[in-house]
Protein backbone atom coordinates (compact mmCIF):
# COMPACT_ATOMS: atom_id res chain seq x y z
CA UNK A 1 0.00 0.00 0.00
CA UNK A 2 2.71 2.45 0.93
CA UNK A 3 4.77 1.51 -2.10
CA UNK A 4 1.68 2.03 -4.22
CA UNK A 5 1.19 5.45 -2.62
CA UNK A 6 4.79 6.26 -3.36
CA UNK A 7 4.62 5.51 -7.09
CA UNK A 8 1.33 7.38 -7.19
CA UNK A 9 2.93 10.44 -5.65
CA UNK A 10 5.68 10.26 -8.25
CA UNK A 11 3.16 10.01 -11.06
CA UNK A 12 1.20 12.97 -9.75
CA UNK A 13 4.29 15.12 -9.29
CA UNK A 14 5.62 14.32 -12.74
CA UNK A 15 2.24 15.07 -14.31
CA UNK A 16 2.12 18.39 -12.42
CA UNK A 17 5.61 19.38 -13.57
CA UNK A 18 4.84 18.48 -17.17
CA UNK A 19 1.59 20.44 -17.13
CA UNK A 20 3.33 23.45 -15.57
CA UNK A 21 5.90 23.25 -18.34
CA UNK A 22 3.17 23.08 -20.97
CA UNK A 23 1.56 26.10 -19.32
CA UNK A 24 4.68 28.25 -19.60
CA UNK A 25 6.06 26.91 -22.90
CA UNK A 26 6.27 29.65 -25.50
CA UNK A 27 3.69 29.36 -28.26
CA UNK A 28 2.86 31.47 -31.30
CA UNK A 29 0.36 34.24 -30.60
CA UNK A 30 -2.69 32.74 -32.28
CA UNK A 31 -2.26 29.41 -30.50
CA UNK A 32 -1.82 31.12 -27.16
CA UNK A 33 -5.48 32.07 -26.97
CA UNK A 34 -6.38 28.39 -27.34
CA UNK A 35 -3.85 26.91 -24.95
CA UNK A 36 -5.75 24.51 -22.68
CA UNK A 37 -5.42 25.04 -18.94
CA UNK A 38 -3.15 22.02 -18.53
CA UNK A 39 -2.57 22.56 -14.85
CA UNK A 40 -6.28 22.92 -14.10
CA UNK A 41 -7.13 19.79 -16.05
CA UNK A 42 -4.46 17.75 -14.32
CA UNK A 43 -5.54 18.98 -10.90
CA UNK A 44 -9.18 18.18 -11.67
CA UNK A 45 -8.21 14.68 -12.71
CA UNK A 46 -6.25 13.93 -9.55
CA UNK A 47 -8.77 15.63 -7.29
CA UNK A 48 -11.53 13.55 -8.84
CA UNK A 49 -9.69 10.26 -8.50
CA UNK A 50 -7.66 10.78 -5.33
CA UNK A 51 -9.64 13.46 -3.48
CA UNK A 52 -8.20 12.63 -0.06
CA UNK A 53 -4.64 13.34 -1.01
CA UNK A 54 -4.81 15.94 -3.73
CA UNK A 55 -7.36 18.44 -2.52
CA UNK A 56 -7.60 22.18 -2.16
CA UNK A 57 -4.31 22.69 -0.30
CA UNK A 58 -2.39 21.07 -3.10
CA UNK A 59 -4.29 23.10 -5.70
CA UNK A 60 -3.63 26.30 -3.79
CA UNK A 61 0.12 25.75 -3.72
CA UNK A 62 0.25 24.89 -7.42
CA UNK A 63 -1.85 28.01 -7.99
CA UNK A 64 0.74 30.19 -6.27
CA UNK A 65 3.49 28.71 -8.42
CA UNK A 66 1.38 29.38 -11.50
CA UNK A 67 0.81 32.97 -10.36
CA UNK A 68 4.51 33.57 -10.20
CA UNK A 69 5.16 31.77 -13.47
CA UNK A 70 2.49 33.75 -15.32
CA UNK A 71 3.21 37.07 -13.66
CA UNK A 72 -0.36 37.54 -12.51
CA UNK A 73 -1.31 38.94 -9.12
CA UNK A 74 -0.16 36.61 -6.39
CA UNK A 75 -3.19 34.61 -5.30
CA UNK A 76 -5.20 34.86 -8.51
CA UNK A 77 -4.60 31.37 -9.86
CA UNK A 78 -4.41 30.09 -6.29
CA UNK A 79 -7.95 31.27 -5.57
CA UNK A 80 -9.39 30.11 -8.88
CA UNK A 81 -7.74 26.69 -8.67
CA UNK A 82 -8.71 26.04 -5.07
CA UNK A 83 -12.33 26.94 -5.82
CA UNK A 84 -12.44 24.62 -8.83
CA UNK A 85 -10.81 21.80 -6.85
CA UNK A 86 -13.16 22.41 -3.94
CA UNK A 87 -16.12 21.89 -6.27
CA UNK A 88 -14.43 18.85 -7.82
CA UNK A 89 -13.71 17.20 -4.48
CA UNK A 90 -17.23 17.91 -3.26
CA UNK A 91 -18.76 16.20 -6.29
CA UNK A 92 -16.05 13.64 -6.99
CA UNK A 93 -18.31 10.66 -6.35
CA UNK A 94 -20.95 11.86 -8.78
CA UNK A 95 -18.31 12.81 -11.34
CA UNK A 96 -16.79 9.33 -11.30
CA UNK A 97 -20.17 7.91 -12.32
CA UNK A 98 -20.71 10.30 -15.21
CA UNK A 99 -20.50 8.95 -18.76
CA UNK A 100 -17.66 10.46 -20.77
CA UNK A 101 -19.73 13.08 -22.55
CA UNK A 102 -21.38 14.33 -19.39
CA UNK A 103 -18.03 14.45 -17.67
CA UNK A 104 -16.62 16.57 -20.49
CA UNK A 105 -19.53 18.95 -20.07
CA UNK A 106 -18.85 19.10 -16.32
CA UNK A 107 -15.20 19.83 -17.00
CA UNK A 108 -16.32 22.53 -19.41
CA UNK A 109 -18.31 24.06 -16.56
CA UNK A 110 -15.38 23.82 -14.15
CA UNK A 111 -13.02 25.44 -16.66
CA UNK A 112 -15.56 28.18 -17.31
CA UNK A 113 -15.76 28.78 -13.57
CA UNK A 114 -11.97 28.91 -13.42
CA UNK A 115 -11.71 31.45 -16.24
CA UNK A 116 -14.54 33.46 -14.73
CA UNK A 117 -12.67 33.83 -11.44
CA UNK A 118 -9.56 34.95 -13.33
CA UNK A 119 -11.66 37.37 -15.35
CA UNK A 120 -13.33 38.68 -12.24
CA UNK A 121 -10.08 39.29 -10.36
CA UNK A 122 -8.61 40.95 -13.44
CA UNK A 123 -11.65 43.17 -13.58
CA UNK A 124 -11.44 44.16 -9.92
CA UNK A 125 -7.70 44.77 -10.17
CA UNK A 126 -8.24 46.88 -13.29
CA UNK A 127 -6.29 44.61 -15.65
CA UNK A 128 -7.58 45.30 -19.12
CA UNK A 129 -8.88 42.19 -20.80
CA UNK A 130 -11.15 41.49 -23.76
CA UNK A 131 -13.64 38.90 -22.52
CA UNK A 132 -14.10 36.87 -25.69
CA UNK A 133 -10.82 34.96 -25.73
CA UNK A 134 -11.36 33.58 -22.24
CA UNK A 135 -13.46 30.97 -23.96
CA UNK A 136 -10.59 29.57 -26.04
CA UNK A 137 -8.93 27.62 -23.21
CA UNK A 138 -12.31 26.44 -21.91
CA UNK A 139 -13.23 24.94 -25.28
CA UNK A 140 -9.88 23.33 -26.03
CA UNK A 141 -9.59 22.18 -22.43
CA UNK A 142 -12.86 20.29 -22.41
CA UNK A 143 -12.12 18.84 -25.85
CA UNK A 144 -8.75 17.56 -24.70
CA UNK A 145 -10.11 16.22 -21.42
CA UNK A 146 -11.06 12.71 -22.68
CA UNK A 147 -7.58 12.23 -24.15
CA UNK A 148 -6.01 13.37 -20.92
CA UNK A 149 -8.08 10.94 -18.82
CA UNK A 150 -7.09 8.11 -21.15
CA UNK A 151 -3.43 9.08 -20.83
CA UNK A 152 -3.48 9.41 -17.05
CA UNK A 153 -5.55 6.25 -16.68
CA UNK A 154 -2.96 4.36 -18.70
CA UNK A 155 -0.13 5.80 -16.67
CA UNK A 156 -1.86 4.86 -13.42
CA UNK A 157 -2.50 1.32 -14.58
CA UNK A 158 1.10 0.92 -15.53
CA UNK A 159 2.26 2.39 -12.22
CA UNK A 160 0.08 -0.09 -10.35
CA UNK A 161 1.48 -3.15 -12.10
CA UNK B 1 2.70 21.78 3.92
CA UNK B 2 2.70 18.58 1.93
CA UNK B 3 -0.79 17.17 1.86
CA UNK B 4 -0.35 14.53 4.51
CA UNK B 5 -0.90 11.04 3.22
CA UNK B 6 -2.16 9.91 6.59
CA UNK B 7 -4.58 12.75 6.98
CA UNK B 8 -8.26 11.79 6.83
CA UNK B 9 -7.71 8.38 5.40
CA UNK B 10 -10.78 7.18 7.18
CA UNK B 11 -12.83 10.25 6.77
CA UNK B 12 -14.76 11.15 3.68
CA UNK B 13 -13.06 13.95 1.75
CA UNK B 14 -16.34 15.83 1.92
CA UNK B 15 -16.05 16.39 5.62
CA UNK B 16 -16.68 19.90 6.95
CA UNK B 17 -12.92 20.25 7.21
CA UNK B 18 -12.79 20.54 3.43
CA UNK B 19 -15.08 23.55 3.36
CA UNK B 20 -13.20 25.13 6.22
CA UNK B 21 -9.87 24.53 4.55
CA UNK B 22 -11.17 25.98 1.31
CA UNK B 23 -12.49 29.10 3.06
CA UNK B 24 -9.19 29.55 4.85
CA UNK B 25 -7.19 29.24 1.62
CA UNK B 26 -9.60 31.48 -0.28
CA UNK B 27 -9.27 34.11 2.44
CA UNK B 28 -5.50 33.82 2.29
CA UNK B 29 -5.59 34.18 -1.52
CA UNK B 30 -7.69 37.31 -1.27
CA UNK B 31 -5.32 38.71 1.35
CA UNK B 32 -2.41 37.98 -1.01
CA UNK B 33 -4.27 39.54 -3.92
CA UNK B 34 -4.97 42.75 -2.06
CA UNK B 35 -1.46 43.04 -0.66
CA UNK B 36 0.09 42.30 -4.01
CA UNK B 37 -2.16 44.74 -5.81
CA UNK B 38 -1.59 47.63 -3.41
CA UNK B 39 2.11 47.32 -2.78
CA UNK B 40 5.12 45.11 -3.16
CA UNK B 41 5.31 43.50 0.26
CA UNK B 42 5.12 40.05 -1.28
CA UNK B 43 8.17 40.44 -3.49
CA UNK B 44 10.22 38.12 -1.29
CA UNK B 45 7.61 35.36 -1.55
CA UNK B 46 7.35 35.92 -5.27
CA UNK B 47 11.10 35.64 -5.66
CA UNK B 48 11.23 32.47 -3.58
CA UNK B 49 8.54 30.80 -5.67
CA UNK B 50 10.10 32.22 -8.82
CA UNK B 51 13.34 30.44 -8.00
CA UNK B 52 11.48 27.12 -8.04
CA UNK B 53 9.96 27.94 -11.42
CA UNK B 54 13.31 28.88 -12.93
CA UNK B 55 14.48 25.30 -13.63
CA UNK B 56 11.16 24.63 -15.35
CA UNK B 57 11.70 27.63 -17.58
CA UNK B 58 15.19 26.45 -18.44
CA UNK B 59 13.85 23.03 -19.37
CA UNK B 60 11.03 24.53 -21.42
CA UNK B 61 13.50 26.79 -23.16
CA UNK B 62 15.96 23.95 -23.79
CA UNK B 63 14.44 22.60 -27.05
CA UNK B 64 14.44 26.09 -28.53
CA UNK B 65 18.02 26.72 -27.44
CA UNK B 66 19.03 23.30 -28.70
CA UNK B 67 17.39 23.92 -32.06
CA UNK B 68 19.13 27.27 -32.38
CA UNK B 69 22.41 25.68 -31.45
CA UNK B 70 21.91 22.97 -34.07
CA UNK B 71 21.00 25.52 -36.71
CA UNK B 72 24.02 27.62 -35.77
CA UNK B 73 26.50 24.79 -35.80
CA UNK B 74 25.25 23.15 -38.96
CA UNK B 75 24.89 26.30 -41.00
CA UNK B 76 26.60 25.63 -44.29
CA UNK B 77 29.76 27.43 -45.21
CA UNK B 78 28.02 29.19 -48.02
CA UNK B 79 25.32 30.52 -45.72
CA UNK B 80 27.93 31.73 -43.31
CA UNK B 81 29.80 33.47 -46.12
CA UNK B 82 26.62 35.16 -47.27
CA UNK B 83 25.75 36.22 -43.77
CA UNK B 84 29.27 37.43 -43.21
CA UNK B 85 29.26 39.61 -46.29
CA UNK B 86 25.83 40.94 -45.43
CA UNK B 87 26.96 41.79 -41.93
CA UNK B 88 30.07 43.43 -43.31
CA UNK B 89 27.98 45.68 -45.51
CA UNK B 90 25.72 46.42 -42.59
CA UNK B 91 28.69 47.27 -40.45
CA UNK B 92 30.04 49.66 -43.09
CA UNK B 93 26.71 51.41 -43.32
CA UNK B 94 26.40 51.65 -39.56
CA UNK B 95 29.93 52.97 -39.32
CA UNK B 96 29.20 55.63 -41.88
CA UNK B 97 26.13 56.63 -39.94
CA UNK B 98 28.11 56.60 -36.73
CA UNK B 99 30.63 59.06 -38.14
CA UNK B 100 27.87 61.49 -38.78
CA UNK B 101 26.53 60.74 -35.34
CA UNK B 102 29.85 61.55 -33.73
CA UNK B 103 29.91 64.91 -35.49
CA UNK B 104 26.33 65.56 -34.44
CA UNK B 105 27.06 64.59 -30.89
CA UNK B 106 30.00 66.97 -30.80
CA UNK B 107 27.79 69.71 -32.12
CA UNK B 108 25.10 68.84 -29.62
CA UNK B 109 27.56 68.94 -26.76
CA UNK B 110 28.77 72.35 -27.91
CA UNK B 111 25.25 73.69 -28.22
CA UNK B 112 24.31 72.26 -24.87
CA UNK B 113 27.27 73.89 -23.23
CA UNK B 114 26.27 77.13 -24.89
CA UNK B 115 22.76 76.74 -23.55
CA UNK B 116 24.16 75.71 -20.19
CA UNK B 117 22.02 72.63 -20.14
CA UNK B 118 23.07 70.79 -17.06
CA UNK B 119 22.54 67.16 -17.65
CA UNK B 120 23.39 64.68 -20.24
CA UNK B 121 22.66 61.08 -20.16
CA UNK B 122 24.99 58.24 -20.75
CA UNK B 123 23.61 54.82 -21.52
CA UNK B 124 25.01 51.42 -20.87
CA UNK B 125 23.47 48.56 -22.75
CA UNK B 126 23.49 44.85 -22.14
CA UNK B 127 22.04 42.07 -24.21
CA UNK B 128 19.55 39.69 -22.65
CA UNK B 129 17.74 36.74 -24.11
CA UNK B 130 13.99 36.28 -23.95
CA UNK B 131 13.16 33.03 -22.20
CA UNK B 132 9.44 33.05 -22.64
CA UNK B 133 6.55 35.24 -23.58
CA UNK B 134 3.45 35.29 -21.42
CA UNK B 135 0.87 32.69 -22.22
CA UNK B 136 -1.88 35.09 -21.30
CA UNK B 137 -2.92 36.81 -24.53
CA UNK B 138 -4.10 39.95 -22.74
CA UNK B 139 -0.92 40.54 -20.87
CA UNK B 140 2.11 40.98 -23.04
CA UNK B 141 4.69 39.90 -20.53
CA UNK B 142 8.04 38.34 -21.30
CA UNK B 143 10.76 36.79 -19.21
CA UNK B 144 14.41 37.63 -19.83
CA UNK B 145 17.41 35.69 -18.58
CA UNK B 146 18.94 38.49 -16.54
CA UNK B 147 18.01 39.33 -12.98
CA UNK B 148 19.04 41.45 -10.02
CA UNK B 149 22.30 39.51 -10.00
CA UNK B 150 23.15 41.28 -13.27
CA UNK B 151 21.94 44.63 -11.98
CA UNK B 152 18.46 44.52 -13.49
CA UNK B 153 15.95 46.70 -11.63
CA UNK B 154 12.21 47.30 -11.70
CA UNK B 155 11.22 49.82 -14.33
CA UNK B 156 14.29 49.29 -16.48
CA UNK B 157 13.83 50.02 -20.18
CA UNK B 158 14.07 47.25 -22.79
CA UNK B 159 14.91 47.96 -26.42
CA UNK B 160 15.75 45.96 -29.50
CA UNK B 161 17.70 47.01 -32.58
CA UNK B 162 14.79 49.07 -33.90
CA UNK B 163 13.20 50.69 -30.90
CA UNK B 164 11.61 50.43 -27.50
CA UNK B 165 10.27 47.01 -26.55
CA UNK B 166 9.03 47.50 -23.00
CA UNK B 167 10.19 47.67 -19.42
CA UNK B 168 11.00 45.37 -16.52
CA UNK B 169 8.16 44.99 -14.05
CA UNK B 170 9.45 42.32 -11.70
CA UNK B 171 13.17 41.82 -11.39
CA UNK B 172 13.94 38.37 -10.04
CA UNK B 173 17.30 37.04 -9.03
CA UNK B 174 18.12 35.04 -12.16
CA UNK B 175 15.38 36.12 -14.53
CA UNK B 176 13.05 39.08 -14.72
CA UNK B 177 9.62 39.80 -16.07
CA UNK B 178 9.10 42.63 -18.47
CA UNK B 179 5.98 44.17 -19.95
CA UNK B 180 5.76 45.00 -23.65
CA UNK B 181 4.66 48.42 -24.85
CA UNK B 182 1.78 46.67 -26.63
CA UNK B 183 0.25 45.48 -23.35
CA UNK B 184 -3.14 47.12 -22.90
CA UNK B 185 -2.02 48.36 -19.50
CA UNK B 186 1.14 49.98 -20.70
CA UNK B 187 1.38 53.71 -21.37
CA UNK B 188 4.52 55.37 -22.60
CA UNK B 189 5.32 59.09 -22.64
CA UNK B 190 6.45 60.00 -26.15
CA UNK B 191 7.01 62.95 -28.40
CA UNK B 192 6.69 63.44 -32.12
CA UNK B 193 10.20 63.61 -33.48
CA UNK B 194 9.25 66.17 -36.12
CA UNK B 195 7.87 68.88 -33.84
CA UNK B 196 8.31 67.80 -30.24
CA UNK B 197 4.56 67.36 -29.63
CA UNK B 198 4.26 65.38 -26.42
CA UNK B 199 1.67 62.75 -25.71
CA UNK B 200 1.16 59.22 -24.42
CA UNK B 201 1.20 56.00 -26.41
CA UNK B 202 -0.97 53.23 -25.00
CA UNK B 203 -0.79 49.54 -25.86
CA UNK B 204 -3.75 47.81 -27.45
CA UNK B 205 -3.09 44.13 -26.88
CA UNK B 206 -2.07 43.79 -30.53
CA UNK B 207 1.63 43.46 -31.23
CA UNK B 208 1.58 45.79 -34.20
CA UNK B 209 -0.52 48.69 -32.97
CA UNK B 210 -0.29 51.41 -30.33
CA UNK B 211 -2.84 54.16 -29.90
CA UNK B 212 -2.39 57.81 -29.00
CA UNK B 213 -5.69 58.55 -27.31
CA UNK B 214 -4.99 62.03 -25.95
CA UNK B 215 -4.33 64.08 -29.05
CA UNK B 216 -6.84 66.85 -29.86
CA UNK B 217 -8.27 67.01 -33.35
CA UNK B 218 -6.13 69.97 -34.30
CA UNK B 219 -2.86 68.40 -33.15
CA UNK B 220 -0.06 68.59 -35.65
CA UNK B 221 0.46 64.94 -36.39
CA UNK B 222 0.59 63.10 -39.68
CA UNK B 223 0.89 59.60 -41.00
CA UNK B 224 4.57 58.70 -41.12
CA UNK B 225 5.62 60.74 -38.10
CA UNK B 226 8.25 59.08 -35.98
CA UNK B 227 7.43 58.89 -32.28
CA UNK B 228 10.33 58.79 -29.84
CA UNK B 229 10.46 58.45 -26.07
CA UNK B 230 10.27 61.82 -24.37
CA UNK B 231 11.95 60.67 -21.18
CA UNK B 232 9.31 62.39 -19.12
CA UNK B 233 7.98 59.33 -17.35
CA UNK B 234 11.38 58.71 -15.87
CA UNK B 235 11.41 55.04 -16.84
CA UNK B 236 12.60 55.42 -20.39
CA UNK B 237 15.60 57.42 -21.48
CA UNK B 238 14.68 60.10 -24.04
CA UNK B 239 15.15 59.78 -27.75
CA UNK B 240 14.60 56.10 -28.52
CA UNK B 241 12.28 55.40 -31.43
CA UNK B 242 8.95 53.92 -30.38
CA UNK B 243 6.58 53.80 -33.32
CA UNK B 244 5.59 55.30 -36.62
CA UNK B 245 2.14 56.83 -37.01
CA UNK B 246 0.15 54.78 -39.49
CA UNK B 247 -3.28 56.31 -39.28
CA UNK B 248 -4.76 59.60 -38.18
CA UNK B 249 -8.51 59.89 -38.08
CA UNK B 250 -10.02 63.23 -37.19
CA UNK B 251 -13.70 63.01 -36.43
CA UNK B 252 -15.14 66.53 -36.23
CA UNK B 253 -17.55 66.03 -33.34
CA UNK B 254 -15.09 64.07 -31.18
CA UNK B 255 -12.71 65.91 -28.86
CA UNK B 256 -9.76 63.65 -29.64
CA UNK B 257 -8.31 62.39 -32.86
CA UNK B 258 -8.02 58.63 -33.31
CA UNK B 259 -4.32 58.10 -33.93
CA UNK B 260 -2.66 54.73 -34.15
CA UNK B 261 0.97 53.86 -34.69
CA UNK B 262 3.03 50.82 -35.54
CA UNK B 263 5.82 49.98 -33.08
CA UNK B 264 9.31 50.21 -34.56
CA UNK B 265 10.51 47.22 -32.55
CA UNK B 266 9.48 43.80 -33.82
CA UNK B 267 7.59 43.01 -30.63
CA UNK B 268 6.52 39.50 -31.46
CA UNK B 269 9.70 38.27 -33.09
CA UNK B 270 12.55 39.49 -30.95
CA UNK B 271 14.71 36.90 -29.25
CA UNK B 272 17.50 39.12 -27.99
CA UNK B 273 16.74 42.41 -26.38
CA UNK B 274 18.83 45.04 -24.71
CA UNK B 275 18.57 46.35 -21.18
CA UNK B 276 19.48 50.00 -20.72
CA UNK B 277 21.17 51.51 -17.72
CA UNK B 278 21.16 55.26 -17.95
CA UNK B 279 23.13 57.44 -15.61
CA UNK B 280 22.80 61.17 -15.56
CA UNK B 281 26.12 62.87 -15.32
CA UNK B 282 27.56 66.31 -15.71
CA UNK B 283 28.44 67.64 -19.15
CA UNK B 284 32.04 67.29 -20.09
CA UNK B 285 33.97 68.99 -22.79
CA UNK B 286 35.07 65.90 -24.59
CA UNK B 287 32.57 63.78 -26.41
CA UNK B 288 31.22 61.01 -24.27
CA UNK B 289 30.44 58.26 -26.66
CA UNK B 290 27.77 55.86 -25.61
CA UNK B 291 29.50 52.95 -24.00
CA UNK B 292 29.91 50.01 -26.24
CA UNK B 293 27.56 47.16 -25.45
CA UNK B 294 29.12 45.03 -22.78
CA UNK B 295 28.13 41.81 -24.30
CA UNK B 296 28.37 42.09 -28.02
CA UNK B 297 26.57 39.06 -29.30
CA UNK B 298 29.08 37.25 -31.40
CA UNK B 299 26.40 35.38 -33.28
CA UNK B 300 24.38 38.47 -33.92
CA UNK B 301 20.96 37.36 -34.95
CA UNK B 302 19.36 38.73 -38.03
CA UNK B 303 16.00 39.94 -37.00
CA UNK B 304 13.89 38.92 -39.85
Amino acid sequence: MSRDGHTRLQTVIISMIVSLMLAIAPMPGWADAFRPDWVTLTLIYWAMNLPRTYGVGWAWMIGLVLDVAQGTLLGQYALALSLVIYVTVTFHLQMRQFPALQLSVTVFGLLALFQFILFWINGVAGVNTPAVSYWGPVLTGSLIWPLLTMLYGGVRDRARN
Amino acid sequence: MAPAQTESRHRSPNSPALGLRFLLLAGLSILFLVTDHRNNHLDAARKAIGATVYPLRVVVDAPVSLWRWIVDTTASRNELRLENSRLNIERLLTRARLQRYAALEAENTRLRTMLEATTRVRHRVRIAEIMSVSSNPFRHVLVVNKGTRDGVFDGQALIDAHGVVGQIIKAGVLSSQGILISDPDHALPIEVNRNGLRTIAVGTGEFDRLVLPFLPNNADIRVGDLLVTSGLGGAFPAGYPVAIVDSVLRIPQEPFAAVSAQPSAALNQVKEIMLIWSAIDQPTDEIVAADAPEAVASEESTDE
